[in-house]
């Protein structure tokens, strides 16, 4: 009997400790090296960074260490407009995916219950094939000569080829593409478990359908929006890939220049600041996020 | 006292709300059946009737909810025909009672009365007095989430209240809540109802509480209305047997006509040895008519001794079971064809000598008064 609650008081400590092990050994002890890497120095070597840990020198090693990437960060506003154009460039697409969202996300929520399921595998049906694959078909659409032009002067509607690859306007494509599943389900999840008796007793006294969907849907679909919202903003600002094929040389994200750091200038300890400074961009909103949840859930049990 | 309230008696009087011919069917299946019936102000109107007999549609089409698929709906004389829901002077206590979750009690009471634009002060005033009314002045601030369900079923019934609609609809208003808190507040409903002068149209399957609030009671049946008369009517006069059955326990046993005699009738029904003689002048019957005679179980008296041979509508039976209520002891009584009566007894005194007791060979009477004669 007694072994027996000793491993059942084992098991109870150990499946809570999972998730922090998880996210201690992937996530963890990678921030520690990269942070270590960026407060050390470039070299030509293997690998291409000073100095290198060693037991017997541990006062040595952490004498090496500076904050000279960081400060380079703050004196070239590279960085800086790179930061912003992504934080601006993900809060916008954040937006189009709302408005391009929630219609879906209601309308699946309002579709016969028989229906649901099968919507909602349409939803994720893209992911079947791969991220990258979908993002080049975009380049074939949207390209000058693509789809969209021939369709577009087919109809009549333009006579001249419209430039949308290598614009801003292909990275919100992209974006807004690539991540509405991710805008769509949270939204859905909140919207399915609405009470219809709900708009119909706002319509009941006297609020207009519009005015009930503003007073009652979009509060009661709040958790749903800010999850929606912040898994798609924060993807969005480090994104590097929907950048670098639709964005063309022109538009400056973090991401991007996070990659060009490490591979084309093999700056690795500055490309790993610049990794610390989006972690940092990326924290703040959820910090924020779960102190206004805490507040909420304090003054509503 | 109860007033003398009887609008429906008054062929001069105005209905408030009018179902002319009202037919409503969802694809195939019908829900409101060519349906006619007229609610007058000021009257506490009940629709009671089983599960799928067409009462919620009918009240969701007053709510606007649902439109009549034919026929007419007027609320004071005025067709509301193609009037959506927001611009309609009735408002609703839903089941539910569909509290807003993300508003406090205050802010669920003043939704209706913001949505008309009044002035702040005036909804501030009108949201107090409803809190009065209803006894929560102390848990305004709360959430409905941190509320008792009696607590939500008040904020419900305030925010219903709060607009002053010519009409109230209460949907299974009782329903969620338990049995001691239910009589409790039937009774509160009626002094709201009586002291603001509002017509209430309240749906419920429970003939109990319609019995208890109700000035008229309709009874439906498949879209239909079978009945709609007061609770005494109701239960006294019952006009087909599916409402004797309905509304409250009843006995029935069949038999033929086989003539009258001084107004009253005598029926031969299988279950009695002499013919039963049964005073229901206002049925036109004939000799050899199938009948169905109906009797409450309280209209019905059990002895052990051998009634005399002047006794009218006299059974014999053995006792199958006894059900001891505490106010009531409800006798099951199996009578030589196999039908089972229930007859049920006050207990007025604390002790009885010898009580009848299981397996005893009995007679049930009952007066030709007590009974009522439902034509097959």
């Amino acid at each position: 009997m007694k072994e027996r609650s000793f491993t059942k008081r084992l098991t109870a400590g150990l499946v809570p400790a999972v998730p922090y092990l998880w996210l201690g050994v992937f996530f963890l002890v990678p921030f520690l090296i990269v942070l270590k890497i960026s407060l050390s120095d470039p070299a030509v070597a293997q690998p291409p960074y000073r100095p290198v840990f060693e037991w017997s020198d541990i006062a040595g090693f952490i004498g090496a260490l500076d904050v000279e990437n960081f400060e380079l960060l703050t004196q070239d506003d590279l960085y800086f407009r790179a930061t912003l154009s992504s934080v601006r460039i993900a809060g916008i697409s954040t937006l189009l995916l709302l408005l391009v969202g929630f219609p879906i996300a209601y309308g699946m929520a309002r579709a016969p219950e028989r229906h649901r399921s099968l919507l909602v595998a349409l939803i994720i049906l893209p992911f079947w094939t791969s991220f990258l694959i979908r993002i080049y078909a975009w380049i074939a659409i949207l390209k000058p000569e693509g789809l969209l032009t021939q369709a577009l002067t087919g109809l009549g509607v333009i006579s001249e080829p419209i430039e949308i690859l290598n614009t801003e306007w292909a990275v919100y494509i992209g974006i807004v593409y690539a991540y509405l599943p991710f805008m769509v389900l949270p939204l859905y999840a909140t919207l399915e478990k609405m009470d219809d008796t709900l708009l119909e007793a706002a319509l009941d006294l006297g609020s207009t359908p519009w005015r009930s969907f503003w007073t009652i849907t979009v509060p009661l679909a709040m958790p749903g929006i800010i999850a929606g919202s912040l898994l798609c903003f924060i993807p969005a600002v480090g994104e590097f890939v929907i950048p670098d094929l639709l964005g063309g040389s022109e538009t400056l994200m973090i991401g991007r220049q996070l990659w060009s750091e490490f591979f084309s200038n093999r700056d690795w300890p500055l490309a790993s600041a610049v990794a610390i400074l989006l972690l940092i961009v990326l924290v703040l909103p959820i910090v924020i996020y779960r102190d206004v949840e805490a507040r909420r859930l304090e003054t509503r049990p | 006292m109860r007033r003398t309230f009887a609008p429906w008696a008054d062929p001069d009087a105005k209905p408030l709300i009018r179902f002319e011919n009202v037919t409503k069917r969802f694809g195939e299946a019908v829900a409101v059946d060519h349906l006619t019936l007229d609610v007058f102000e000021g009257e506490f109107f009940c629709l009671l009737g089983p599960s799928g007999c067409g009462k919620t549609t009918l009240m969701r089409m007053l709510a606007g909810f649902e439109f009549p698929t034919e026929g007419v709906i007027t609320l004071a004389g005025q067709s509301l025909e193609g009037v959506p829901p927001y611009r309609r002077p009735v408002n609703m206590m839903f089941q539910s009672y569909a509290l807003f979750p993300h508003m406090s009690v205050e802010k669920n009471i003043a939704f209706g009365l913001k949505q008309d634009g009044l002035p702040k002060a005036e909804i501030a005033d009108r949201v107090g007095e409803m809190l009065r009314l209803v006894q929560l002045e102390k848990l305004a601030r709360r959430y409905p989430s941190q509320l008792s369900g009696g607590q939500r079923q008040r904020v419900a019934l305030a925010r219903a209240l709060a607009k002053r609609p010519k009409v109230l609809l209460l949907d299974e208003p009782l329903g969620a809540l338990d049995k001691k808190l239910r009589e409790e507040t039937q009774f509160e409903l009626m002094d709201i109802q009586h002291e603001l002068g509002m017509t209430f149209v309240v749906v419920t399957h429970d003939q109990e509480e319609a019995m208890t609030m109700a000035d008229r009671i309709a009874v439906m049946d498949h879209g239909r209305i079978v009945q709609v008369a007061t609770p005494g009517e109701i239960y006294e006069q019952p006009k087909t047997r599916f409402i004797a059955e309905f509304v409250g326990d009843v006995n029935i046993l069949e038999g033929h006509v086989q003539g009258q005699e001084n107004g009253l009738w005598h029926v031969k029904s299988p279950s009695a040895e002499a013919p039963l003689t049964i005073d229901d002048p206002d049925e036109v019957l004939h000799s050899g008519q199938a009948v169905a005679i109906a009797v409450r179980p309280e209209k019905m008296v059990v002895q052990r001794e051998k009634p005399g041979p002047d006794a009218l509508n006299v059974l014999t039976g053995e006792v199958w079971d006894i059900g001891y209520l505490g106010d009531w002891t409800v006798y099951r009584i199996r009578l030589a064809t196999g039908e089972i009566l229930r007859v049920s007894c006050a207990n007025v005194s604390r002790f009885v000598e010898s009580p009848i007791d299981w397996d005893e060979q009995v007679y049930v009477t009952f007066a030709p008064g007590a009974a009522v004669i439902l034509a097959e």
